[in-house]
């Protein structure tokens, strides 16, 4: 379980995140949902040790993650798919996937999840040999996922997975995120589309301008009357 | 395919041979004029080389290359000269005991060059490669110049702005191209390895490359000290050619060319660093009869030194408009496509002899 408690975060003058705490049960996928600056992504990368945080604790399996490197949060077991995909686009898209491997050392059961990856998305199979800025969006995004799969983490964080994605493909991320989860793949999720976070996350936590604001099991706030108006745009 | 990477490996064999067979031929027949070009274009290779190793594959856009071959061929020189030359150079003062009696063989005096300029590397590196893009470019250059300044005020080390004469002239074809193709051998060998593929993810993006796990600091600073490593055995290897150095010979103008030659040739494309760097050091010997006088037509052009220049700043200029991607972009030479391109003029050739080649060669979609 991937534990955040009183985490508080500065910018320089500015207090980005006010002491917030959220939990990532094992096998669950948690949603973390807010507007722009609310602090998601602050969240994120406070826990991947790209932000140093000012006051709080995170920890994984009851082991503190504060104060490690970037690639030793990799290797402690979570992964991060960056917002806006952040595919290498001047490598093919199998250097991407080997490159999601890069903190481990098991080179023969690398060969075998990157079948597996394969046999997750067939595209990318298609594609293996192809520059990753050749594929389109929802391509792109794919490629990100199976990159940080291959790293084989215990937490998936993936930040605003929807992004500039056509609701279709937006769609089709979703269900493979579901997917994953059935087989047990433990993720938490960003999003500004509330209403595909609630509908595949089991909890959720809402966020504004570095404040929980609420939080409850995802299908509970999607019936609160409070969240249906400002975030799911019903009147 | 096993039998296509056998072919692969013998036709390697064969160049490297045929190479070698070149170089014997060259060292044994060619006057000491053309010799001198043969080896600026391996020292020049290696310059090139390594700087696309820190920009075109890292995307660290480093411009100490003249600081760094300045470290390797004033230790190049100063450990091969003999007791006597150097008492015949310091003649304003004294050259410090440690180097006055030192007289190593050329294979040391390379390394320790290159050693140093890779620990100068690490020195400047320590703090510079924490800053991204423009910073660094900024860092390095200042550091080149330091480094100059320093040796025009280091008397009793350098000499001063008189510089070294008379550095023995150990340098030969096998000693620069043996050099060069070593260069090229390992820098080759890291940009296809797991950590080649995590250096150019750093040069793509470096917040995904660091949440992938790749050590951000460690692997540009890895990629900063080999590239300066093999700019200063260059250094070494350039002293002992020209035989003559002096500050004025690692200016910026210095690290000016190398990207030059480097853009021509294609970010992160080996072959063509190679190519552009062969093909500018003799064309700028060929347009050597440009800086004399000369008529061009009814008008007289007067001799004026630097008309190379010009010409290589404008061409220069030229690839940069229209044509990025340099001679070969992100393109490596390879067998296969060699032999691809070779048998598609075959049957162009072929088809221009009046006889039809089968439908199955005929081409699809061709541009």
């Amino acid at each position: 379980m991937l534990e955040v408690r009183n985490l508080h975060v500065h910018y320089g003058g500015i207090h980005a995140l006010h002491g917030i705490s959220l939990r990532v049960p094992d096998g669950q996928i948690v949603a973390l949902l807010g507007a722009n600056g609310a602090g998601k992504s602050t969240t994120l990368r406070t826990i991947m040790g790209l932000v140093k945080p000012s006051a709080g604790e995170i920890t994984l399996n009851g082991q503190s993650l504060l104060g490690l490197r970037p690639y030793e949060v990799v290797r402690r077991g979570i992964a991060m798919v960056p917002e806006g995909r952040k595919v290498f686009v001047n490598l093919t898209v199998a250097e991407n996937l080997r490159l999601g491997a890069y903190a481990r050392n098991d080179p023969q059961q690398i060969e075998h999840d990157l079948h597996d990856i394969y046999a997750l998305f067939p595209r990318l199979a298609e594609r293996q040999t192809q520059r990753a800025g050749t594929l389109s969006g929802g391509e792109q995004q794919m490629l990100a996922l199976g990159r940080a799969l291959m790293s084989r983490p215990h937490v998936l964080m993936i930040d605003e997975p929807s992004l500039g994605l056509a609701p279709v493909l937006a769609e089709g991320v979703f269900r493979k995120l579901q997917e994953l989860n059935d087989a047990g793949q433990t993720i938490l999720l960003i999003e500004q589309n509330a209403r595909a976070g609630l509908s595949i996350a089991d909890y959720a936590y809402i966020l504004e301008t570095g404040d929980v604001v609420l939080e409850g099991p995802a299908q509970e706030l999607a019936q609160m009357d409070a969240v249906r108006q400002s975030y799911l745009g019903v009147r | 395919m096993r039998t296509s990477i056998t072919r692969n490996r013998i036709l390697t064999v064969l160049a490297l041979a045929g190479f070698v067979v070149f170089l014997v031929y060259a060292q044994t027949n060619w006057d000491a004029y053309r010799l001198r070009i043969l080896n600026l274009c391996a020292v020049y290779t290696i310059f090139a080389v390594t700087f696309n190793l820190i920009y075109g594959y890292t995307g660290q856009f480093s411009l100490g290359h003249a600081g760094f071959a300045a470290i390797g061929a004033y230790a190049a020189a100063l450990l091969t000269m003999s007791p006597e030359q150097k008492a015949a150079n310091f003649f304003l003062a004294p050259i410090i005991p440690l180097l006055r009696d030192v007289e190593w063989p050329f294979l040391p005096a390379l390394l320790v060059g290159g050693t140093l300029a890779a620990l100068a590397s690490l020195l400047i590196g320590w703090p510079a490669l924490r800053l991204r893009g423009d910073y660094l470019a900024i860092a390095t250059l200042g550091f080149s110049e330091i480094i100059r300044v320093l040796f025009v005020n280091w008397q009793r080390i350098t000499n001063g702005s008189l510089g070294l004469k008379g550095i023995p002239d150990h340098t030969n074809v096998y000693w620069s191209w043996g050099a060069a193709l070593v260069t090229i051998f390992v820098v080759k060998r890291l940009v296809d390895s797991s950590y080649g593929r995590a250096l150019r993810a750093v040069r793509d993006d470096e917040v995904a490359a660091q949440a992938l796990g790749v050590r951000l600091f460690t692997h540009k600073m890895m990629a900063f000290m080999l590239s300066s490593f093999f700019v200063g055995v260059a250094g070494g290897l350039m002293a002992n050619l020209i035989s003559t150095i002096d500050p004025k010979v690692f200016m910026f103008f210095l690290t000016y060319q190398i990207v030059g030659i480097t853009v021509m040739g294609g970010m992160s494309s080996l072959t063509g660093s190679l190519v552009a760097a062969v093909l500018y050091t003799v064309f700028l010997e060929v347009l050597r009869p440009i800086e004399s006088p000369f008529d061009l037509g009814p008008l007289h052009i007067p001799g004026i030194p630097g008309m190379r220049m010009v010409l290589f700043s404008t061409l220069l200029l030229l690839v940069i408009l229209f044509y990025r991607q340099g001679l070969f972009g992100q393109r490596e030479f390879s067998w296969d496509g060699l032999l691809n391109t070779l048998a598609r003029l075959h049957r162009r050739v072929t088809g221009l002899w009046g006889r039809t080649p089968p439908p199955s060669t005929v081409e699809k979609g061709e541009q």
